[in-house]
């Protein structure tokens, strides 16, 4: 049997979302320059990462439920690295005639 | 008769209750990790036409209703924590709770269902539909138009995720109230719990993607 948490748990998880919501949106009305989306994004892993460890309970779960999200994500990511190393290199050679 | 109506609390296959939820639970994880293959492929052909076209997806993004939008993102989160409370009350064997706990995370995906609607309305009356109704005074218009055919089929699939959530939380609603998950046999809460989380953090990420891809 995992352990039970208290509701004030989950509140508190609640209330480090919320803030994290706040600052996404607040972040939104002051131009950075790339650093919105650095900010935006590195925002948004913080709070999936909450959700994930505390919501969903994965902190205290098996290696083996870890390995599952973990695979999940790294996956993910080699879709982007393969497709975007594609895009982003497109140019760099121009063929010789 | 209830306990006709009570599911059996161990299937054969299986040592203990222990080993059932374990495996209940990594399937579930599986699956998950297939969702985000699913959503992958609409957030990789957005970050491509985005990299493609920086300055149109900007403009385009200030043109969505972020009111709305972020209020929804409040709306999801406070639902992902009354469902983590349901959870909770599963796991303490608290009937009434529990019942409380899902009709009230079901009624913040309706929630959530209705400020998209609203949202859509502003969309189709402010002409950002893509087709032909679809006005763009800016330069570029394809590449908007692309911007918000990615913006409906990944809030839309994303919607479509929050009506199934919905219902199943009405489903283990009334079962919760038939006393189906007594006794620790609550595994189908923890189960859809993991799904109404996953939704959450698909729209955590879409949220800033979409509506604030450009500063305001």
């Amino acid at each position: 049997m995992e352990t039970i948490h208290s509701p004030r748990f989950y509140w508190t998880n609640c209330a480090c979302l919320i803030a994290l919501l706040g600052l996404t949106w607040g972040l939104g009305y002051i131009n950075l320059g790339a650093f919105n989306l650095v900010l935006a994004l590195a925002i948004s892993v913080a709070k999936m990462i909450l959700i994930v460890l505390f919501f969903m309970h994965l902190r205290g779960s098996s290696r083996l439920l870890h390995l599952a999200a973990f695979t999940g994500v790294l996956w993910l990511l080699l879709l982007f690295l393969l497709t975007m190393s594609d895009y982003m290199s497109r140019g760099w050679v121009i063929p010789p005639r | 008769m209830s306990e006709i109506a009570a599911a059996p609390l161990l299937a054969e296959q299986f040592d203990d209750l222990d080993q059932q939820r374990a495996a209940a639970k990594l399937g579930m994880w599986i699956f998950l990790a297939t969702e985000v293959m699913f959503f992958g492929g609409l957030f990789l052909a957005y970050t491509v036409y985005r990299y493609l076209h920086p300055d149109v997806f900007a403009e385009a993004s200030r043109h969505t209703a972020v009111i709305l939008g972020g209020a929804n993102t409040g709306v999801l989160l406070f639902s992902s924590t009354l469902m983590a409370l349901a959870v909770r009350a599963a796991q303490l064997d608290r009937r009434k709770h529990l019942v409380w706990l899902l009709l009230a995370t079901a009624l913040l995906g309706i929630g959530f269902m209705v400020i998209k609607g609203f949202e859509y309305h502003h969309d189709f009356i402010e002409h950002l539909v893509p087709g032909a109704s679809f006005v763009w005074t800016g330069t570029n218009r394809p590449a908007a138009e692309m911007f918000f055919w990615l913006y409906f089929a990944m809030t839309g699939l994303h919607a479509i995720h929050v009506t199934i959530g919905i219902v199943l939380l009405l489903i283990l609603a009334v079962r919760a109230q038939r006393r189906n998950f007594a006794k620790g046999n609550f595994m189908p809460v923890e189960i859809v719990g993991l799904y109404w989380h996953f939704v959450d953090i698909v729209w955590v990420f879409l949220f800033p993607l979409l509506y604030l891809a450009g500063h305001r």
